[in-house]
């Protein structure tokens, strides 16, 4: 008979994640070697919410009985997972050996400059966020950049301002942002 | 009771009937290319438009499927249609509209298309017959050239010129028959030739239509499914389909397309007819070694854990595909999910596991999909689970999927992330074969190794250990990419030179730039020079001029790159990649990754050369695992093959190739400029002064080399230094 505790903390566990990961967690744990499944669970909740929350990494604890500082030190390991919110359109910029000699560099930047964040971060509308891949293994189209799930290839400085318009970016909107905050950096 | 070899004809029958029911009989089958890169490059929007014309046609003789892909990247989306008695068309940079042209003309019209198709690219405008003379390099030495040359004479004597083409084509690994020819559309191989022979075939063959039956090579072999239908062109150079056999022409979904090319005949022989040790003597014979990189003889491995003692033990495929450039075994699986299972199934087997894992990256989603269909099929036919093939023996496999580790290649991370840990490698000894996964004795091999195991099975040992050289044996897969012409995938035999792969196979370097250096193995690998194009591309060659065979990434690289910034490249993924656990790597790296940064930004100082090879020594000899030992190898290389490039750095503060941005220098060329003003206008810092009409004037103190103004100007007036 568990602790009228530990039942709480499951109960809560539970609704801090949508049921069909509770339900895969509870599928998986039940098979030999539970703990073994703790990068596929990982996965599930990243799939289905976006990012690992620090109540998400709580909860999948509770559920597998694993300690919360072995999974945030498993999830912090892997390139894959992320810990923030992201963009409602995921940007992903290849950096494989290929892109990286065909100029995604500058791609890169372009991006940066455009959205005026960096690496891994989201815009204020959350309507973007970049994120740099390992080599998504189409080096024939070098460089590539994916948006969601739609591949572009051969992706120039030039034509990045036009593939993010299909999503609905107006380059005369960040600039007011960014003005903006220069302005108020200056006026600091 | 019948035999499980009997019982898995009988599925096979069966899999031919209904394929013929489905597709065979069809006046035309149509396949799409269809891997994540042909999907990147619009495969499914062609899938789509020829589906919906056929509904819309109602054409019922015509049947359209998904193959996985050849491996020709840069002519991607390829749509292949194959009809009775004529040669495969293959079609390529396929986008809707295309198809709809192809689709009236040769779908309802019977004509094929030929300026869209590989066959006129390649240079051939419009043949009935094509006969491709062997190019591989036993039949050279049986003067296939001259051969080539007399078929062309006896064709213009026999005025069949417009109607034939020859050609010459990739090595069919029938060396000990050679020289070999093949004839389409009747895909018809000759043995033996000789010149008389050769006369025949155009008198009796080409003329009068009967086909000289005395040469006539009748054997079978799983290698020989691509030559039929991809043969005709030379774009596939010196390649021979070994790994690869079935990737582009099977339909990787369908079980029964795999069963109709021989599938799983290779795991019923092995556990029906032979004693684990024999299939283990017949991996060790066959001189087969891992295809991850390290190149261990993939028998000796097994034979390893087969001596091991326990109550379970395990088989892994490494599909953690982690080098940057490199595809191969994406392509693999996507093009050919059955192989790798039959090839599990054949390993866990001699090595006495009962459970395989199949450890693969999440990055390649479609490949997860197709292997996930496979292994259902495959249980579901009775190929894993309980009593597989209905023999005693049980096995199943399970995918675990990485998480972006770099790392986890190696095979004791990668055992560590399977048990669902921070993916760390560990000391060997005890190695996996003596104490994997849970402890128990492990192998792991690479999907490459894989796909190879059912050839060694049913084509054997002596053959397979007849391709390639003394110490490398059979084929090797490289994903060639980077500044050449034909990027792609390409499976050679192993002791072709570097220059065969790059100009014979790859077509050179694109825009007439000039060579620079072939970068092989990832960022475990090297960069070699002009000079060294010559070494033949096997394991003990390429460590002798310093790189490594790795994976099989080849990445070509033009004068527009800096090689000081490519060795940049390479250290800044490794150190972001090292797992921090052991000193040399965590921290080496770390210090390395910092002096090449300030020898790029032009603050170099005399001395860093020899300090970046000192501490690349340490770092080579002292790290735990093979990412630290490996790390420093892209920067040991460039510095040798390349050290007056980063001395004009350190000492001249100059990039020769004019890649590092904080050593340009950007001027106007008086003489050139009208003064416009266009790069004025560009500028964003307003550094470029001049009146209307008269030259103008960067001031380099305040440029910062956006290069704007060298892509504003219409003059070639602004100069890069």
């Amino acid at each position: 008979m568990k602790s009228e505790f530990f039942q709480k903390e499951l109960a809560r566990a539970k609704e801090a994640l949508p049921g069909e990961v509770v339900s895969f967690i509870e599928e998986r744990c039940s098979k030999s070697h539970p703990e073994s499944h703790l990068i596929a669970v990982l996965h599930k909740v990243q799939e289905k919410l976006g990012y690992l929350g620090k109540e998400h990494m709580n909860a999948v604890s509770v559920l597998m009985q694993i300690p919360a500082a072995k999974v945030t030190g498993v999830a912090s390991f892997y390139h894959f997972f992320n810990f923030t919110p992201r963009g409602k359109n995921r940007i992903s910029l290849c950096l494989g050996t290929a892109c990286f000699v065909k100029g995604a560099g500058k791609v890169l930047d372009k991006l940066k400059e455009l959205l005026a964040i960096d690496v891994g971060q989201t815009t204020q509308d959350r309507l973007f966020s970049i994120d740099v891949a390992r080599c998504v293994g189409a080096c024939a189209l070098a460089p590539v950049m994916i948006v969601n799930d739609k591949v572009y290839a051969e992706v120039k400085p030039e034509t990045v301002a036009q593939i993010l318009g299909e999503y609905g970016f107006q380059s005369s909107k960040v600039a007011q942002i960014t003005a903006k905050t220069t302005a108020s950096k200056a006026g600091k | 009771m019948k035999k499980p070899m009997e019982r898995l004809r009988e599925l096979r029958r069966k899999a031919e009937q209904r394929l013929f029911e489905r597709k065979y009989q069809a006046r035309m089958r149509i396949t799409v290319g269809s891997a994540t890169c042909e999907n990147a490059a619009g495969a499914n929007e062609v899938y789509e438009r020829l589906s919906a014309l056929l509904k819309k046609h109602q054409l019922k003789d015509v049947v359209l499927s998904r193959v996985g892909c050849t491996g020709k990247c840069d002519m991607e989306p390829v749509v292949t249609i194959v009809s009775k008695s004529a040669i495969p068309s293959k079609y390529i940079h396929m986008k809707p509209d295309k198809v709809d042209r192809v689709f009236e003309s040769h779908v309802l019209g019977g004509k094929p298309v030929e300026e869209l198709t590989m066959r006129y690219a390649a240079g051939i405008h419009s043949a009935r017959q094509v006969i491709a003379v062997c190019g591989g390099a036993h039949c050279l030495k049986g003067d296939a050239i001259a051969l080539e040359d007399l078929f062309a004479q006896e064709v213009a004597k026999a005025g069949l010129s417009d109607h034939v083409t020859i050609t010459s084509s990739a090595c069919h690994g029938l060396c000990e028959c050679g020289p070999v020819a093949f004839v389409y559309p009747e895909n018809i191989l000759y043995q033996k030739l000789t010149p008389d022979v050769v006369k025949k075939i155009v008198t009796q063959h080409l003329t009068g239509g009967r086909p000289v039956a005395e040469n006539v090579w009748q054997g079978e072999r799983l290698t020989n499914r691509f030559f039929p239908i991809f043969g005709d062109v030379h774009f596939f150079g010196k390649q021979l389909r070994v790994t690869l056999r079935n990737c582009g022409i099977i339909d990787p979904e369908d079980l029964d397309e795999y069963l109709a090319v021989g599938g799983y005949e290779a795991a019923v022989k092995v556990l029906t007819e032979m004693a684990p040790l024999d299939v283990v003597n017949a991996v060790t014979k066959s001189g087969l070694r891992g295809r991850g990189g390290g190149g261990f003889p993939t028998g000796v491995k097994w034979n390893f854990a087969l001596s091991q003692k326990s109550d379970e033990k395990y088989i892994i495929c490494n599909a953690d595909e982690g080098d940057p450039g490199a595809f191969m075994d994406r392509s693999t699986i996507e093009g050919d999910p059955h192989t790798i299972v039959e090839g599990m199934i054949i390993g866990g087997y001699a090595i006495g596991s009962r459970q395989g894992y199949i450890y693969i990256r999440a990055e390649y989603p479609l490949a997860i999909q197709r292997l996930e269909i496979a292994i259902s099929a495959a249980r579901k036919a009775g190929f894993l689970g309980k009593k597989i093939f209905g023999t005693d023996w049980d096995f199943d496999i399970e995918i675990r999927l990485g998480a972006g580790a770099f790392v986890c290649g190696e095979e004791t991370a990668l055992i560590r992330s399977i048990e669902g840990e921070r993916g760390m490698p560990r000391p060997r000894p005890p190695y996996p074969a003596v104490k994997g996964l849970w402890g128990k004795p492990t192998v792991i091999n690479n999907v490459e190794t894989f796909a190879n195991i059912p050839v060694v099975i049913l084509d054997g040992p002596e053959w397979f250990s007849s391709l390639g050289t003394e110490k490398s044996k059979g084929t090797k897969v490289f994903a060639l990419a980077g500044k050449v012409a034909n990027t792609g995938l390409v499976e050679v035999p192993m002791g072709t030179t570097l220059r065969e792969v790059v100009y014979d196979v790859g077509g050179g370097i694109r825009n007439g730039k000039e060579f620079k250096a072939v970068q092989t193995g990832g960022p475990a690998g090297g960069c070699l020079p002009a000079s060294y194009l010559d070494t033949p591309v096997d394991y003990e060659s390429l460590a002798a001029a310093g790189s490594i065979m790795g994976s099989g990434g080849m990445i070509v690289i033009d004068e527009d790159s800096c090689m000081v910034d490519v060795a940049r490249f390479f250290l800044d993924f490794t150190q972001d990649e090292s797992c921090g656990k052991c000193t040399p790597c965590r921290e080496g790296t770390k210090r390395m990754l910092e002096i090449l940064k300030r020898i790029t930004e032009g603050k170099g100082q005399e001395g860093d050369i020899d300090k970046l090879l000192r501490l690349a020594d340490t770092v080579k000899r002292t790290s735990l695992c093979g990412l630290g030992q490996a790390a420093p190898n892209p920067v040991i290389s460039t510095i040798k093959h390349f050290r007056e490039e980063y001395e004009a750095h350190v000492r001249e503060k100059r990039c020769p190739a004019g890649v590092c941005a904080a050593l340009l220098c950007y001027v106007v060329d008086s003489v050139k400029c009208i003064g416009c003003g266009a790069c004025k206008r560009k500028c964003p810092v307003q550094c470029i002064t001049g009146k209307p009409k008269e030259a103008h004037v960067i001031d380099t103190t305040r440029c910062i080399k956006c290069g704007q103004c060298l892509e504003a100007c219409k003059f070639d007036a602004v100069i890069r230094k």
